[in-house]
Order: C-alpha cells, then structure tokens, then sequence
C-alpha cells in the first residue's frame, strides 16, 4: 500500500517553495478560466484540469485562476492569457484535448493561436489597436 | 449537469461571488436511510428575503454580463428529479447554507462524479478563500461511517507564507484528495 498523504509532507515542500518563490514572486503569466455556470456546463472544470496537467508536466509557471460568467456563454469553456509586454489573448471554446497546443505555441514558442482568438487586448489598452497600426 | 460535483463547483462559486471566506462543503452519503446529502455553507454577504425569494427563477441573476442565472434552478431541479428537495437558508451579513437532498438510489441521480477535480478548482481560486471539506459514507455493515475530511486553514498553517496554488502543493494537494476520495470509494 502506498504511503499515506500527510500533513508533515508539507513541511519539506515549504523550505523548497520559499526558496523558489523569492524568485518567482513576479510571475508574468496570468491564465483565467470562466467559471460560471456555463463554463462549468461547457466542461471548464475539465479544461482547468488539463491546463494544470500541462503547466506540471512542462515544469512551467504560471497564475492560474477562474472568474464568472463574462456574458459569452457560447463561447465557453473560455480561456484568458496575461503575460507582460504581449497582448491579452482571449481563446474560446477551449476544450481539454486542445491544451497542450496551447500552451506549446502561446506559452514555450511565445506565438498566438490565431484560429482560436476570440478577442485580444492590446498592451496599450482597449480601443487602441487601430491607432497602434495608424 | 453530469455530474453532482459540478453542481457543487457552481454553488461554491456563488459563494466566491458573495466574498465569502470561509466554505464548509459536506457531502453525506447514508446508505442506511438513502438519502445523499449535499451541504454548502459560506460566510459570503448573504441574501434578503426578497432576493432569497427569487434565486430560483432562472430569470433572475446578479450578474450584469447576461441575463439568466441557471445555477440554482439547474441544481434544484436535480434533486427535485431524485424524490429530493434544495433549501436554501441565507441571513444578510452572515451566510448562505444551500442544502440539497437525493435518494441515493434514485435511477435519475447523476453520479457524483470527479470530486477532486472540482475541489482542486476550488482551492485554486484564491489565497483568501477557505475550505472545510467532509465527505461521509454510512454504511449498514458493521464497519458504519467512513469519512474524507480536510481543513485548509490547517494546510495553510503548515505552510506559512507558501500558496495553495503553487506547483509542488498543488501537485500534493491533488493527490491527497484523489488518495482520500479512492479510498472512501474502496470501502
């Protein structure tokens, strides 16, 4: 049988942590999935899952956080990424077997997925995208 | 829903949205008397009587983004559907406990489902946001009550300064629900 989880194993994973956090109190990636009931009905619990599955198996650090409904229901299971100096991405209809595409090109290669774009936010802000072309 | 977890996930994110600090989330299963109970009870900002006495219409919602709120109605209906019932009991400036009961053997109950996901979504909501999780099994046989039971607040206390939602914590987190939920499932 295998060991039992305790509460003691913590302890060592605290010395290892708050070494490591000094460094990365800063993390630049924020990932947001929508957790209102239509997320959850459109499989975000789901899609989250795989989202930490991803970032654990690639050693990769990042926020990740729900929020509410944001008033695209169909879009749902929708999935926001934050990363300082690049444009706020929003992908919709995020599904979990389309996760590690995701983080592959978006997150280790640094591009956007443009087929899943649902919205985007430039550095400077809304409504400033066109002037930035001007 | 498929699943009684994900109605769970949607109660407790209601409790998120009330600023709620502290969730105590008790999932009974007594297969003695038949019954499955589903307990979530926050400290968020509470509810009126008048806004108590519309949650469950699926017209009615909080939010500003859309304007059906089918969380509740959903959930009601699920237990309406197993010869159970959904009662919600809310004070404002106190808390909200929704309750919602199944005859556990109810061919229309959708299973439980995939608990430690929905609780690792839960944890990894926020730094502020506590979680008292209890999860019992009454059993006629001579072993009668199993449970899976954890506090973050004690989690947090051993960790200090160190967040829920941090890889390697996550990482145990997620295994130690998993180890206790399979081992409750076992007996």
């Amino acid at each position: 049988m295998p060991k039992l989880k305790s509460l003691d194993d913590l302890k060592s994973l605290k010395q290892k942590a708050l070494h490591d956090l000094t460094i990365r109190q800063q993390t630049t990636t924020r990932i947001t999935v929508g957790m209102g009931t239509c997320g959850i009905a459109a499989g975000a619990r789901e899609t989250m899952h795989s989202i930490l599955q991803e970032l654990d198996k690639r050693g990769i650090e990042a926020q990740v956080a729900t929020v509410g409904c944001i008033g695209m229901c169909s879009k749902e299971p929708l999935v926001d990424i934050e990363q300082a100096g690049r444009p706020r991405i929003t992908y919709a209809n995020m599904h979990p077997d389309m996760i590690p595409r995701l983080i592959e090109e978006h997150l280790v290669k640094g591009g956007v997925v443009e087929d899943w774009v649902f919205g985007r936010v430039p550095l400077a802000g809304i409504g400033t995208e066109g002037q930035q072309q001007a | 829903m498929r699943e009684l977890a994900l109605h769970i996930l949607d109660v407790v994110e209601n409790a998120i949205e009330a600023d709620a600090q502290q969730v105590d989330l008790a999932v009974t299963e007594d297969l003695v008397s038949d019954l499955l109970t589903i307990s979530v009870r926050d400290d968020g900002r509470g509810m009126n009587a008048a806004m108590l006495a519309q949650v469950r219409d699926p017209f009615f919602t909080t939010r500003t983004t859309r304007h059906v709120g089918l969380g509740i109605p959903l959930f009601a209906a699920a237990a309406a559907r197993c010869a159970g019932d959904l009662t919600i009991e809310s004070t404002p400036g106190q808390g909200t406990r929704v309750t919602a009961t199944f005859q556990h053997s109810h061919i229309d109950q959708a299973p439980l489902g995939d608990m430690p996901q929905t609780l690792m979504c839960i944890l990894m909501r926020g730094a502020h946001l506590d979680l008292h999780y209890i999860h019992r099994v009454i059993s006629g046989s001579c072993a009668g009550e199993h449970l899976f039971e954890f506090d973050t607040r004690e989690i947090k206390q051993e960790l200090g300064d160190v967040p829920l939602s941090y890889p390697d914590v996550r990482e145990w987190l997620s295994e130690f629900i998993a180890q206790g939920e399979q081992l409750l499932k076992e007996t």
